[in-house]
This record gives structure tokens, sequence and C-alpha cells, in this order.
């Protein structure tokens, strides 16, 4: 890690005012209670187009976008502060995918007339992006079997990719796939839904956020369809995949003190045996425990985002970081949320479960606890 | 915290050069290698054994700048300097690889208690001999049957008039074998438990004063027991009221507990997964054979650097004025179970390489005494338990019992 960089590991004023206002937006806008709704609907979006509308009115959509593109032009720490406002309130909506992951791919391998063209749309909520990365049941590192082969002027994609978020109301997938024999020559393609060949599927997640499956059998694109250059693919996944695993981890650790703050609470309203269950030492000292992790998570959240702001592909490390502890506290927090709770914690009428069901999902994206340790493991050389 | 007027930025840089300059001229070369034994620490006293002549000069010179007690009063033997200087000395030490010139209980813990609660005659008769190293003190606070449960202690020091009688046993007394004078927490008042402690000094060569060194599982150690028989102590020397002797060791137990702290962060000289690398070798993937203790490895590699930065977030938390002052309990408690986790892995490395307990190439088993010393980290300055009831009730505010 760069041993100069010396930020104070701290919100500036500016980004704590973002954070405050972020979250009495979010709280009075989307409580839990709207993904509950959702979910109990079954709406066929899988999410609320006027919160959507309400996050491009606030510049959420556009908070990575560049103001000569239409956006905010802030960076990983201000969008972090909106993610960990989501985080509390657990508000499905396709910024994650589209606003912050697919706008990273777009910056940093489109041309200009592909970012001229898609950056403003995003950044005002008209269209709504997503990556197609994974192909499996676990994120593995960049070794695609989609294959992209040239023909004529163009290319053909052929493969199958899991976990796209948003995928079935996205109006452009950014597939990743391999280009030629070489396993690491990584190209990203702009791909609409409605091209012949491919099946998007929509998948009910545990957590009542979108997913989908993709199918791409055959499909043909022009010459143009390459986001950028083939070149360039590899690394803007890798920028576009480190500004995701940041933004999880500020949701991650949202959702964490969102669930430790109520079972804090619980602790000091419920009473059995003639006592608030919160004088019981076994639980004290759970709690203090649980805290004592959400601040070490915590710093290690804001280091990423502000090592991200620094150098969007050098921060690696702090991001495995961040995302690999965010996983493991916000795990422990669910788990301890539910049991303090009792049986009630077991109710779907108490909103607990909700937060388990999102971290295990979050958890899972991009690289879990044990993929980002391994990681580490690997380039620390052991 | 600045005395009179906050210095401009000439000034400091000034200063800056001026100290430069001072350290340049007057520290000798010897000590500016990184100390490598006990002997290289110099601890001062009365009966203070200097490794060598430029030891001594060291303490002599850097005494008479007034910077072995950098922002203490002049009048106390300390150079006045606010909190900007004496971050400008520290720096250029550390800059020129100086040693520190004076290790000292005196400095650490009394010095600041004397500050706080002393009286002008009881500053001027011991501030000056701590500043110089002439006088080495020991702390006498726990009790064999008083140690999460401070309070409780028993010692007793019965009022005779112009002086106290006192009768009882310390243990945990660090280098009380070697030490001058002691500050001590005696109970003046059997009826009231925290009100009736007084904190009192005495010089450990009264009649009725006996150490006894411990030896620890890891061996050697600098702790002691020490036993009080009718021991004389002049009520000149009680510092703060009498009853008032809790007050001042709850505004003490604050700076033990962040220097204790501190421990998780000493910086390793090779990262742990690579030292494992260098003495186990890996496989053809690159990785170590064995996964288990590989994952182990990742886990604690992790969550130690997440800890760095949690010290670091702490720091900056403080400096704006938005941190917790609780926050030390947190770091404490897990700092020192994450040292103890590393010497468990650094036992796992070191195979039987680290069982051996005397030879010249275990380091007069250095591995294997380290791994055990650690199991104290998370018993002394507050254990764990006790940290983790702080953290409830101060700072998540769960009701007390």
């Amino acid at each position: 890690m760069d041993r100069t960089f010396f930020m104070p590991l701290i919100l500036t004023e500016e980004q704590a005012m973002l954070r405050d206002s972020a979250r009495a937006f979010l709280a009075e806008q989307a409580p839990v209670s709207q993904l509950r709704a959702l979910r109990d609907s079954a709406d066929p979006d899988g999410f609320s187009h006027t919160l959507w509308q309400g996050f491009a009115e606030m510049g959420f959509t556009g908070v990575l976008v560049p103001e000569s593109h239409g956006g905010l032009g802030l960076g990983p720490v201000e969008a972090g502060v909106v993610m960990d406002g989501i985080g509390h309130q657990l508000c499905a909506s396709p910024l994650l995918a589209s606003s912050l992951v697919a706008v990273t791919a777009l910056r940093q391998a489109g041309s200009a007339a592909q970012q001229q063209h898609w950056l403003p749309l995003l950044a005002s909520a008209q269209a709504i992006a997503t990556l197609a990365v994974d192909e499996g049941r676990k994120h593995t590192a960049q070794q695609f079997s989609t294959r992209a082969t040239p023909q004529g002027e163009g290319w053909q994609l052929d493969g199958a990719k899991t976990l796209v978020l948003d995928g079935h109301v996205a109006d452009v997938l950014i597939v990743a796939a391999r280009v030629g024999d070489d396993p690491a020559r990584t190209g990203l393609f702009l791909v609409s839904p409605q091209t012949p060949g491919v099946t998007v599927e929509r998948t009910v997640m545990v957590d009542a956020h979108n997913a989908a499956r993709v199918q791409l059998d055959a499909v043909q694109l022009g010459a143009d369809a390459v986001l950028g250059t083939v070149e360039a693919g590899g690394p803007a996944l890798a920028a576009a995949l480190n500004v995701g695993r940041a933004a999880v981890a500020a949701e991650l650790l949202g959702l964490a003190d969102e669930v430790f703050d109520r079972t804090v609470q619980y602790l000091k309203d419920r009473r059995q045996f003639g006592k608030r269950i919160g004088e019981f030492q076994a639980l004290q000292h759970r709690a203090a425990h649980l805290y004592t992790e959400l601040q070490i998570s915590h710093a290690a959240s804001l280091k990423a985002q502000q090592a991200l702001e620094r150098d969007v592909t050098g921060a690696t490390d702090a991001v495995a970081l961040a995302k690999a502890r965010a996983g493991q506290t916000a795990t422990l927090a669910v788990q301890e949320a539910v049991q303090m709770h009792g049986g009630m914690g077991m109710t779907d009428a108490l909103e607990l479960g909700f937060f388990m069901k999102r971290a295990r999902v979050l958890q899972e994206l991009w690289g879990d606890s044990h993929f980002h340790l391994d990681a580490l493991a690997q380039r620390q050389g052991y | 915290m600045s005395t009179v007027t906050a210095d401009t930025t000439a000034q400091l840089a000034e200063f800056r050069r001026e100290t430069r300059a001072w350290l340049q001229a007057h520290c000798p070369a010897e000590m500016r290698q990184p100390m490598t034994s006990e002997d290289d620490v110099c601890w001062g006293g009365r009966h203070a054994q200097f490794s060598s002549p430029a030891q001594r000069q060291w303490l002599q010179v850097m005494a008479a700048q007034g910077w072995t007690v950098p922002t203490w009063p002049q009048a106390y033997g300390g150079a006045g300097l606010n909190a900007e200087q004496a971050q400008i000395l520290a720096q250029e030490m550390r800059a020129l690889g100086c040693r520190s010139p004076l290790n000292s209980f005196g400095i650490w813990m009394l010095g600041p208690a004397l500050l706080q609660f002393g009286t002008e005659d009881q500053k001027r008769e011991h501030l000056p001999p701590i500043a110089r190293g002439e006088i080495r003190w020991c702390q006498g606070y726990s009790e064999p049957n008083a140690g999460s449960d401070l309070a409780s202690l028993a010692t007793r020091a019965e009022d005779r008039g112009d002086h106290f009688i006192v009768n009882g046993q310390k243990i945990w007394t660090s280098y009380a074998n070697h030490a001058d004078w002691i500050f001590c927490l005696v109970r003046t008042d059997a009826a009231h438990k925290h009100t009736g402690i007084s904190f009192v000094l005495f010089d450990m060569a009264s009649p009725g004063v006996s150490t006894q060194p411990i030896v620890l599982i890891s061996g050697k150690s600098p702790f002691c027991e020490t036993f009080f028989d009718n021991v004389r102590v002049e009520k000149r020397n009680l510092v703060g009221p009498q009853g008032g002797g809790w007050d001042v060791a709850k505004y003490l137990l604050g700076h033990e507990r962040a220097m204790i702290g501190s421990i998780g962060d000493r910086e390793a000289a090779k990262p742990i997964g690579q030292q494992a690398a260098d003495a186990l070798g890996l496989d053809a993937s690159g990785r170590l054979r064995d996964p288990l203790l590989r994952a182990q490895l990742a886990q604690f590699a992790c969550d130690e650097a997440a800890f760095r930065l949690a010290m670091q977030r702490a720091a900056d938390l403080g400096r704006a004025q938005q941190a917790h002052p609780a926050m030390p309990s947190m770091l404490k408690y897990y700092g020192a179970e994450l040292n103890k986790r590393r010497w468990e892995l650094m036992m796992a490395i070191g195979g039987s390489d680290a069982l051996e307990w005397e030879s010249d190439r275990s380091g007069h088993g250095h591995v294997a005494r380290t791994w055990l010393r650690t199991k104290a980290n998370s018993i002394e300055g507050g254990t764990s338990e006790v940290q983790l009831n702080v953290i409830a009730k101060r700072i998540l505010e769960l009701p007390n019992v």
C-alpha cells in the first residue's frame, strides 16, 4: 500500500453533510417497508421508478459521472456515503450496477463517442446499464468462458453469465468476454438485451433485489460494440469491479450498523427474568465485541474509498481488505441480531430477516471474504 | 496543549532547525544506533548502571536541555515546549535515530499525576529528580486480592497524625527491586471502598520495605511482589486529599491503557505471511503447503491491517475532537487479542525450532518466551473482559446490573 498516503481517515465536512442528507432522504423515501412491498407484490421491475427518479434528482445516479456529462463529478467516498445510507434502509435500485459499476467501466474504457452517448443517460436515470461478469456459482479472477470471436467487421458472442444485477431491466449489458485464445485477454462488449441470441432470465433472489442469468447464443455485434478497445477491457473491468466491491463494502457496513443499532436498542427494551436483557454480561460482551469489529471494518472501508479516489486501478489490496472485512463483520452482525432478538428475530414480520438475506448476497457479490483473503495472500507471496 | 500563544510557521521552522542542529551536535553516535538489548534501555536512578559513557552523557545533556520531559514547565526540569514543538522534537529525534534518553514510570505516570494533583512543594521536590533521571520510581497498585477489582485493595495506612504506618503487599510492581521510590495506593478508610483510598509516595529504602521478583511462564520478568511491614510514610507525601486516591488512579489509568493499546501496532520486519514462506517454503502453485495455516495467516494479516487503519482513524478522530473517550478500551481489547494470535502463528511457523528454550540458535528461546509473554497482554492494563465492560457501559450505554 502507498506509504505516502496520509489523508485523515475521516469524512470531510462536505462528505458528512452528504451522509446526513442522504440518510434523511432514504429514511423518508425508501424505508425497508418499500422492499417488503416490492417483494410481496412481485413487482415486475423489482424497484420503484419513483425512487429511481428521486435518486436522479438528488444527483446519486450521477455521483461518479463527470460534470461535463451531466453528473456531480464526485468520487468513491461520496458513492460510499450514499451506499451506507442505502445499507441502512435496504433500498433496491439499479444504483450499484448502473451508476457506479457500469459508469466506471464506461469512463475507463469507453471511446469519447460511447461516453458522450451513455454517461448522460445513466447520470439522469434515463437508461440502466449493468455488467455481465460471473459465469459460475463463485466469482473467479478474470478467466472467461464467454468468447468474443471476430466475425467480419464485428464480433460474435457466445456464453452464459450469472448474477447479472438488474439484468432484466437493463437497457445495455456490458459483457466481459475472452477475445482469442489468451485467457487473460478480456474485452468488454456493449450488448442490447434485444439483440437476437440474447436471453435474459430474471432470477428471484433471496434478498428480493434484481438479478438475472444471461445466455448469449451466436450474438452478432458490430465493430463499435467493443467498449473502447479490446486492450482496455481487462483494466477497465478491474477498475469497475473495485469500485463495485468498495461500494458493496459500504452497503454491507451500513446494513450491519442498522441491525446493530436495532439490536442494542432491543437489549435495552426487552425484559425477561425481571430485568432488561441488556443487563446480562454475556450479551454485553458480545455487543461490545461486535461494536469493535464494526469500527475496525469501517476504517478499512473508508481507506479503500480514499485509495480508489487517488488511483482507481491501484487500490486492489485496499479494496480486497475492505470487502473481506465488511462481509465477515456484516455476517456476524446479522447473525447476532437475529439471535439476540430471540423468536421474534425469526419472523418475517420483523425486518431483520431482510437484512440477513441482503448481507448474504452482498458477501457473495464480486468475491466473498475467502476470495479476497486468498487474493491478498497470493499478492503477498504465500 | 499550547502554553501561551501558537507559534507561527516561521517560528516553528526555526525551532526545527535549531533542534536538528542541537541533536546533531550533542547526540553521541552510539545513541543513534537501534537498541538491541535490555542494557540499551536507560532507567536512571540512584544506583543507575550505565551501559556506556555515551549512554550517561546522552541522559545528562538531554536532561540539561529539559528534553527528557519536554512539555513539563521549566521550573520542574522540563523545557516548557508546546504540543507542536514537542512533536517537532520527536520527529527530529526519530529522523536522526536518536534513542530515548530515559525510560521512567516517573515521567509516564507519576509526573502527570503530580502536575494535576500535587502541591507546589511536591512538584518541586519530586519532578526535577525525575527529569534528571536521578530517582527511579515504581507503581504500587495491584494486590493478590485486588486485580481487576483494584478498588478493593487492602494495604492499610493507619493515620498517626503527621505520618502513616503502612502494612500490606503489592503485586506486579515492575522493577520494584531496582526502584528508589514508590507511588502507592493505600487504604486510609476501611469503611468506604472508593473514598477510603489515598495516593502516597515513599522511599523504597524505608525500613520495612522488601521485594521479591516474580518469574513468569515466559521466564524472568521485571515484575515483583512488594511487602510493607510497618513502613512510615510522611503526610507531606500524600498526593491529593486523603481519601482522594481513587481519582488520581483513574486519571492515570487512562494514560496506561493508551500505552498498552499500541502493542498490536509494532510493524514486523517482514509481513508474517512472507516469514512463513521463507521458513516453510511454497508448493508448485506458489502457496504455503499447509492450506489451514495459510488461511489463518491470511485472516490475521487482514485483521491486523484493518486494525492499523482503525488506530489511525482513532487518532484522526481524536485530533478532530470526534473520538469517544472510551476508544482506547476498544483498541486495547483488539490489539491485545491480535498480538496473541500473531505469536500463536509465529509458534506454528517456527515448529520445533521455536520450541527450544535456551540455545543461542533460538535466541535463548525468544519465540517461545514471547509467545508466552503475550498471554499477559489481554490481562494487564485492564483485562479484555473489563475492556468489553467499558465498551458496553460507556459507549453502548447498556444498563448496569
